[in-house]
Order: C-alpha cells, then sequence, then structure tokens
C-alpha cells in the first residue's frame, strides 16, 4: 500500500472545486551546490519586465520633478499671494499637487522595485541551518567558570559590608528623580474646592461678554453658557466656573436639591424667576455638558453622554457620572442684572480623593 | 568567476578600504546571505517598521516649524475665518504649518496617518503573532517587546494628538485631567504635577512636546531595534510547508532579494500615506477652533487607538464609593485601568501562562496553524471581541445616529456584549478549530475532492478524490501534539491524586491543560509524512462509506 497514486486522469477541473494538486518538489533532494546563475526565470519575460521597470521609474522621475515645480510654482500663504487671494484655496491646491506628483513618484518606484524582483531576479530559494538557542553545555561551564571566578576576585562574594553600603548608598540616589519632580507643579491645596464665583458676581455670556437681565433669558427651554464677569481670558478659572443657565415654565422646575457643606438642601431660593444655574463641567471627567434637549430638560456630555435631569436638580440619569451637576446660587444684583449670591457650595467637576 | 559578477574597482576599492579598518567581510556576508522566510503576514511588521520611519521623517520636519508653547498670540495669518482671535502659540504655528507652509499641510497630513497606520499596523503584526505562536519559545522577550513597543505607540499618539492645542486635542487633555484626578490618594497631585497646577494652565504643552518629539520616540527606536536584533540572531520564525523543519529556515537570501522587497514596500507604504494625506482630509485643526475650556463639539472622538478607553469610559455605570470623607471613582477607575490592564498584562503574561499550562518547554521555529491550538486561538478571538466592543463603544454617540439606535440602547447593549460576547467567541472560536483539524485528520485519510462524481456499478455515488501532494501534506502534519495532564481531580489506582495536582494552583493547571489539549488526533499511520493516504482505518469509523481504495476510479 505505499504506491503513490496517479494524478486522476477525470475531466478537467469542475469550477468551484479545488486546483489540482501542484507537482511537489522538494528542496531537500535538490543537490548541494547549485551552478551559480543570475538569469531571470523567464529571460524573454524578463525583457518587457526590465523595461515596465524602467518606465515606472521614468515615471517616478518626471513626477519627483513635478513635486520640485508644484513646490515652486504653487505659492501659499497671505505673506505670498497677491492681495485678496483666498488662501485656503490656495492651500488645497498646493496641497493637492505636491500630494499627487510625491504619490505617484513613490508608488511607481515602489511597484517598479516589485516588478523587478519578481520578474528580473532568479528564483531561487536556500536554506540556513538552525540552531537551537542554548549554548553548549561545554561553554556554558566555561562561562559559568569565569564569572564565579571574576565575582570572587570582585570580593563582592566574600565581603557583606562591601555589598550592603553599595546598596545603601544608590538607594537615595535612586529616589532623586523622583525628589526632583516635586517641583512639577504646586500642591493642590483646596484649590478644587473653590472657584471664582463670589457674592454679587455677575454672569456674562460667553460669547458676547453681555451681562443678563432674568427678562433677557425669556424664552423657556433655552440653556446659555455664561462665565464670571472679568475672567474671559483666564482659562484657569474659566475651566472651573463655566455655569449653563436654563429657564422653565413656570411649575416645570421641580424644587432642586443641592449638597451645601455635607447637608442636602432645597435651593429654590437659589433660581431667580424661573432661572436655574448649574455647573458646565462635568462631574465625571470635566468635560463642558454642551447638549440640552429641551423638551426632556436632559443636559447631555458630549464626552461620555452623562445625562443629567435639569429640572430635578440635575440628577444623573444615565451613564458614568455619578454626582450632579453643582448649583451655582443666583441673585439679582442692585442693577438688575443676574449674579452669584455665593461660590458654589460643592466642588464642581471630576471626582477626586479628598472631595469627600 | 564569470563577467556577470565581477564587481567594480571602485565599489571593491571602497569594500576593501572598509575592511581593512572594521574586518568587516566575513561578518557582513553572513548578513548578505542571511536567510527571510517569505509569506504575506510577516510584512505586517514591516508595516509598522516603516510607518514609523515616515513618522520621524515628517515628525522632524513639523518640528522645524512648530511652537510647542502656551502662551497666549493674536492670530493676524493666512486662515482669515479665526483672523484677530486670541489662541496659543502652538495652535497658531500649527495653523502657519497648514497654510503658510507650502507642504506643510502634506507633512501634517502625512504624520497623522502614519500614526494610524503605525498603530494599526502594529495591531495586526501583534495578532499575527498570537495567532500563530510565534511567541513561544525561544521568543517571549522579544513578544514582551512588543506589547511595550504598542504601549508606547498609544502613549505616543495621544501626546502628539494633545499638541496643536485645538478644540478636540484640549478636550482630550480635559479628560486626561478627569483620568488623572480619579486615582485614588495621589490623584490631584498627579494632576497638579502634570499640568503645572490648575487646569489647563500653561506647562501641558511643552511638556508633552519633549516626551513626544524626544523620549516616547528614542524609547520606540531603541525597543524597535532591540526587537529587530534579537528577531536576526534568533532566525525569523516559519510557517508549516514541505522542507521547513525547526532546524532549518527556508527562503530567500536578505540580498538582493529581501533588500529589493523591503525597498519596494517601503515605498508602497510612504506612497499610499501620501495619498492619503492627499485626499483624505485628518485633524483639521483650523475647523476646530483654539482650546477653550467651555466649548466642545459632539461626536468627540480620539484617533481609534485612544477609542478604547474612550469607550470603556462610556460604558461604565455611575459607581462613586464614599466613604471616610474620602471619594473613590470608580466609574472613572475601573475603566481607565481594568479593559487595557486586562489586555497588556494578559498579553504579557500569556506566553509563560501557556507554557505552564501546557508544559511545553521545547523550541519553536515553525508556527502554528489557528486551528492546530484551539484554546490559544479562542482566546484571541475573545480578546478581538472584548477590545473591539470598547472601541465600538467610543463611537456610541456616532453609532446611534447613524443607525438610529437609542444612545442608552448601545450602551446597554454594549455592557452586556462586554462580558457575554468574548466568552461565546471563545467556545465558538475552539469549536470552529476544531472542526478544522477534523477536516485535515480526514483530508489525510480520504485526500482532497475533487469535484468529479462517479457513479458505481451497485449503483452508489461517490465523489473522487486525489491523495494529498506531499506539500499539502506536510502542512497538516505539522501539528505538533501537546501531552495532558491527569485531568483534574484524577486518581492514580489507589484512588491518590498526583502530588502536584492538590494545591489549587495544581488543579487550575489542569483545568487550563485540559483545555489546550483538547484536540482531534492525526489518523494512525498517516502523520509525521510517511503515510501516502492510504493507512489503516478506524474501526467502524469510515465502514459506512466504503474502504478508500474502493472509491477510487
Amino acid at each position: 500500500m505505499s504506491e503513490t497514486p496517479e494524478e486522476p486522469t477525470g475531466p478537467r477541473r469542475v469550477i468551484g472545486t479545488p486546483f489540482p494538486a501542484p507537482q511537489a518538489v522538494d528542496v531537500l533532494t535538490e543537490p548541494e551546490e547549485v551552478p551559480f546563475s543570475a538569469e531571470p526565470p523567464a529571460p524573454k519575460h524578463a525583457q518587457n519586465a526590465e523595461r515596465l521597470v524602467a518606465a515606472l521609474f521614468v515615471l517616478a522621475f518626471l513626477a519627483g520633478c513635478g513635486f520640485i515645480a508644484a513646490y515652486v510654482g504653487l505659492e501659499v500663504g497671505q505673506a505670498t499671494l497677491p492681495k485678496g487671494a483666498n488662501t485656503v484655496v490656495a492651500v488645497l491646491r498646493s496641497n493637492l499637487a505636491l500630494g499627487s506628483s510625491l504619490a505617484v513618484a513613490l508608488l511607481a518606484l515602489g511597484t517598479g522595485s516589485m516588478i523587478w524582483v519578481r520578474h528580473l531576479t532568479p528564483d531561487i530559494e536556500i536554506e540556513e541551518e538552525r540552531h537551537d538557542m542554548n549554548s553548549a553545555p561545554a561553554d556554558r561551564a566555561a562561562f559559568q567558570k569565569d564569572f564565579a571566578e571574576g565575582a570572587a576576585m570582585s570580593q563582592i562574594t566574600k565581603r557583606p559590608l562591601l555589598r550592603r553600603t553599595m546598596l545603601l548608598a544608590t538607594a537615595p540616589l535612586a529616589l532623586a528623580p523622583l525628589v526632583l519632580l516635586r517641583d512639577l507643579g504646586p500642591l493642590p491645596q483646596t484649590d478644587l474646592r473653590h472657584t471664582v464665583w463670589k457674592k454679587g458676581l455677575r454672569a456674562v455670556t460667553l460669547g458676547g461678554l453681555r451681562p443678563l437681565t432674568p427678562a433677557d433669558i425669556s424664552t423657556p427651554g433655552s440653556m446659555i453658557t455664561v462665565i464670571p464677569e472679568g475672567y474671559q481670558d483666564d482659562p484657569d478659572a474659566l475651566a472651573k466656573a463655566g455655569v449653563i443657565l436654563i429657564k422653565f415654565e413656570p411649575g416645570q422646575l421641580h424644587v432642586p436639591t443641592n449638597y451645601n457643606g455635607g447637608t442636602l438642601v432645597s435651593t429654590m431660593n437659589w433660581t431667580v424667576d424661573n432661572i436655574v444655574a448649574y455647573s458646565k463641567i462635568c462631574t465625571h471627567v470635566g468635560c463642558p455638558v454642551a447638549l440640552y434637549e429641551q423638551t426632556t430638560h436632559h443636559i447631555l456630555c458630549p464626552c461620555h453622554q452623562s445625562t443629567f435631569d435639569a429640572a430635578n436638580g440635575a440628577n444623573v440619569i444615565f451613564g458614568p457620572a455619578a454626582r450632579a451637576l453643582p448649583q451655582l446660587p443666583l441673585m439679582v444684583d442692585s442693577a438688575g442684572y443676574l449674579a452669584a449670591s455665593s461660590d458654589f457650595t460643592q466642588p464642581v467637576g471630576p471626582s477626586f480623593w479628598e472631595r469627600g | 568567476m564569470n563577467d556577470a559578477v565581477k564587481i567594480p574597482p571602485a565599489v571593491s576599492g571602497v569594500g576593501g578600504w572598509l575592511d581593512d579598518r572594521f574586518h568587516g567581510a566575513k561578518g557582513v556576508r553572513v548578513l548578505l546571505k542571511k536567510v527571510f522566510p517569505d509569506h504575506w503576514s510577516f510584512m505586517l511588521g514591516e508595516i509598522a517598521l516603516w510607518s514609523f520611519v515616515i513618522l520621524l521623517l515628517t515628525g522632524t520636519y513639523l518640528a522645524l516649524f512648530f511652537n510647542p508653547s502656551a502662551a497666549d498670540v493674536v492670530y493676524h495669518g493666512s486662515y482669515t475665518k479665526l483672523d484677530g482671535i486670541t489662541m496659543s502659540q502652538a495652535y497658531a504655528s500649527t495653523l502657519d504649518i497648514s497654510f503658510d507652509v507650502r507642504g506643510g499641510l502634506l507633512m501634517r497630513q502625512i504624520h497623522h496617518w502614519a500614526a494610524i497606520m503605525f498603530t494599526v499596523a502594529l495591531m495586526a503584526h501583534m495578532l499575527r503573532v498570537f495567532f500563530t505562536g510565534a511567541y513561544r519559545k525561544p521568543r517571549e522577550i522579544n513578544w514582551l517587546i512588543g506589547v511595550g513597543l504598542f504601549t508606547m505607540a498609544m502613549l505616543e499618539g495621544l501626546f502628539g494628538y494633545s499638541l496643536p492645542d485645538d478644540q478636540l486635542s484640549g478636550a482630550g487633555l480635559r479628560i486626561t485631567e478627569g483620568v488623572a484626578q480619579g486615582i485614588p490618594i495621589v490623584g490631584t497631585y498627579v494632576s497638579y504635577f502634570l499640568f503645572g497646577g490648575e487646569f489647563p494652565g500653561t506647562a501641558i504643552i511643552p511638556r508633552f512636546y519633549i516626551l513626544h518629539v524626544f523620549l516616547i520616540p528614542g524609547l520606540i527606536l531603541g525597543l524597535i531595534t532591540a526587537h529587530l536584533f534579537i528577531m536576526f540572531h534568533q532566525k525569523h520564525t516559519q510557517m508549516p510547508a514541505l522542507g521547513n523543519t525547526e532546524k532549518n529556515v527556508v527562503g530567500a537570501p536578505f540580498f538582493p532579494y529581501f533588500l529589493l522587497k523591503g525597498q519596494a514596500w517601503f515605498f508602497f507604504i510612504f506612497g499610499l500615506l501620501v495619498v492619503l494625506a492627499t485626499f483624505a482630509q485628518i485633524n483639521p485643526i483650523w475647523l476646530y477652533g483654539p482650546y477653550t475650556p467651555l466649548a466642545i463639539s459632539s461626536a468627540s472622538q480620539p484617533d481609534f487607538y485612544m477609542g478604547v478607553l474612550e469607550g470603556s469610559l462610556r460604558m461604565m455605570p455611575a459607581w462613586e464609593i464614599n466613604f471616610l470623607g474620602h471619594t473613590l471613582s470608580l466609574s472613572v477607575l475601573i475603566p481607565a485601568l481594568v479593559p487595557l490592564g486586562i489586555i497588556f498584562t494578559g498579553a504579557a503574561l500569556w506566553p509563560f501562562f501557556e507554557q505552564w499550562a501546557t508544559g511545553d518547554r521545547r523550541f519553536h521555529n515553525i508556527n502554528d496553524r489557528p486551528r492546530n491550538a484551539p484554546a490559544r486561538t479562542g482566546v484571541g478571538v475573545a480578546a478581538v471581541c472584548f477590545y473591539g466592543i470598547l472601541w465600538a463603544e467610543g463611537a456610541n454617540d456616532v453609532l446611534a445616529d447613524q443607525f438610529q439606535v437609542p444612545l442608552y440602547t448601545i450602551t446597554w447593549i454594549a455592557r452586556v456584549a462586554i462580558f457575554v460576547v468574548p466568552i461565546g467567541a471563545y467556545y465558538v472560536t475552539k469549536r470552529i478549530c476544531l472542526g478544522l483539524q477534523r477536516k485535515d485528520a480526514n483530508m489525510l485519510v480520504h485526500g482532497v475532492e475533487i469535484g468529479i462524481i462517479r457513479q458505481l456499478p451497485n449503483g452508489e455515488f461517490v465523489e473522487e478524490e486525489r491523495p494529498l501532494t506531499e506539500a499539502e501534506r506536510a502542512v497538516i502534519d505539522s501539528k505538533q501534539p501537546i501531552e495532558a495532564l491527569p485531568a483534574p481531580g484524577e486518581t492514580d489506582a489507589n484512588g491518590v491524586p498526583a502530588p502536584a495536582a492538590r494545591s489549587p494552583l495544581g488543579f487550575a493547571r489542569r483545568i487550563a491543560n485540559r483545555a489546550f489539549t483538547e484536540t482531534v488526533e492525526i489518523p494512525e499511520g498517516h502523520g509525521n509524512g510517511h503515510g501516502n493516504g492510504h493507512g489503516e482505518l478506524g474501526e467502524g469509523e469510515h465502514a459506512a462509506i466504503g474502504p478508500a481504495e474502493d472509491r477510487r476510479y
């Protein structure tokens, strides 16, 4: 039962079935020394391949020249373009010309190289011996001997005092780089517990820096972002002090509650004329809660979709945020403008260890 | 020596001059003749390598123009829509690179696309190495270097992505700050030291800049160099094929074949990246505007390789613990640490876990076919599903918008799927692998069906088969058996379990071992390349369709 059967000689291959078996070639039975030949497998075919590769390389040359020409010929930027020229169009034109010429040059070089190696070089396969990575036992033994002798000569094995004091000496030096990192920033202190809001500080619109009277927010259902007056150029302050104002129809706003210190208090008196103010900084990881759905009174954070119910003390109704948006106590100042009646009564933004 | 192999005197002169100084002829000759096995999947790592080279080239160019400063400047440049706006110098100089430097926009877009190509190629390469078991002894260290490279690549991407100080990159930094604050005990300190005080401050951009252009690329370059040297020294693995053994490496020599192919591949990848940079806009920072802490756009997605973290954050329910005046923000901590922790730690420990479970301490130079290691392949597919669900959840708002599915529904599906799908995928994949093994075993016995139906004199129809060729047989025969440990709880004749199996760890090892050793036996007399398709049949197994001999002609 050891005869290898002949190839089947039936009808031709049916479409959808495997190809007939390829002829098996055993590389191991090939003679050891193959006579050297640099001839490609099909010399006639190679002629055509050579022409094609050369043509591609010429194309790459031309495209490369085109790249330089596009660089020299197509100006960008208002400093060099004529007055009134469209700088955006100029950039797009330059990008298109530079990019397509560079792409053609690179792809032609790549294609040419690939045809070269596939059709112009002889098909050869060589075999290299491979050994397990472990050294011969004799080598290992010799290494061990040298290592042990070296260690003995260094005295480190028999003088523990030397060994231990050396380790001792390195310990503070290893810590030094960490110590040096201390001055990367100030200590947090109680910064995260406060914002710049204080009694009487007016709320102005983020865009126009305009103070608002309650009558300015006359349409119920709208959400306006406001910032403390005078802090528009202080991003560190704004990153904590951004506030959203939402106006409700009478009766829509449920009595909001908020933590004041550690206790939950009713905060209806923190609102003015059915306008409620919440921190705009998400209590999850601090993105601005910028999306508001009028019909459901849902505030949505676009980063991770924490959803807060604006009509119910901005309590979390979905998503990863664990706490309601802190509420800012509002009042109307003597000139009739909306202002804070105090700072937030709890830290705004993401949770942190010391928050409590 | 014929004319074709005569070296021109100029070249041999330089060669001789160098050899006088470096004694290099013998060593470099080894390099010329170095054998590189050929398989399409071996090119995946090379894509990452060339992408990194392109990242270095384009990144150096960008650094010539970029100003890593958070200092304010009023913009009066070429992008007139932002005229008169106060912005950081980082953002303004990125606008200048895009609108005032010829080729600057192209370089920026190549750089960004190359970063994405780099991470995609790293992932594809790692999956190839995993599924073919190429990380096995003696290559565990190179696998660990690879895991390190992947981590570095993610960090490098995050840092680079944060530099232009546009609206989107600032949102990423804000999330970074929020996550840092969520770390127990030291969170606020980490955040303050990282940002040099309160968010956003002015320190973070120059700090990320030096990490992005010096420290991390230096580490990546060092790790890549080590990765390649180790690969060179240990010689590349090869796919199972006729003539390929554990003791040889078969392929084309480095010079000229691999050199030419490498050159072609570099130009292809560079060309493809330039095509993308020319026709596919990426990170148009001028449309996002400069960063302000109170603005954000919907569908704020990071680059795809950070999507897995984004998805974990979105998926997490609102868990938070308050105790003894402290807050433990689990809804930040768990998604930030656990999923990537599972993936990276799992990947790093896997080769050692597999050795422990299988007891396999042999050298492996021939890659496994994924079907021949069902447990590993199953775990790999489970990991891909785990990662994929987190990644897709990172775009849940886009999915909700595109497919008109409620946002919360998608999140709830993801919350369930993250547990169910990987487990299901493991079992399904394992069954598929075993099915493929069964098919292989069948092919050894019966050969390959060639699509010809023949009617026997008794009226029976049979499909004709041809025996496997030597080449096909060599591939199927590459399967290596794994020795099974005694089953968990199995006892000897006296009812005493093996001493090593008594500890909980020993018991766990036996359970793992069972998963690894579930296999389909190669039929007797067909293995090891000695069979010819006509061996003894298993008792009664094939009786219903008649002996193989009868059914041929």
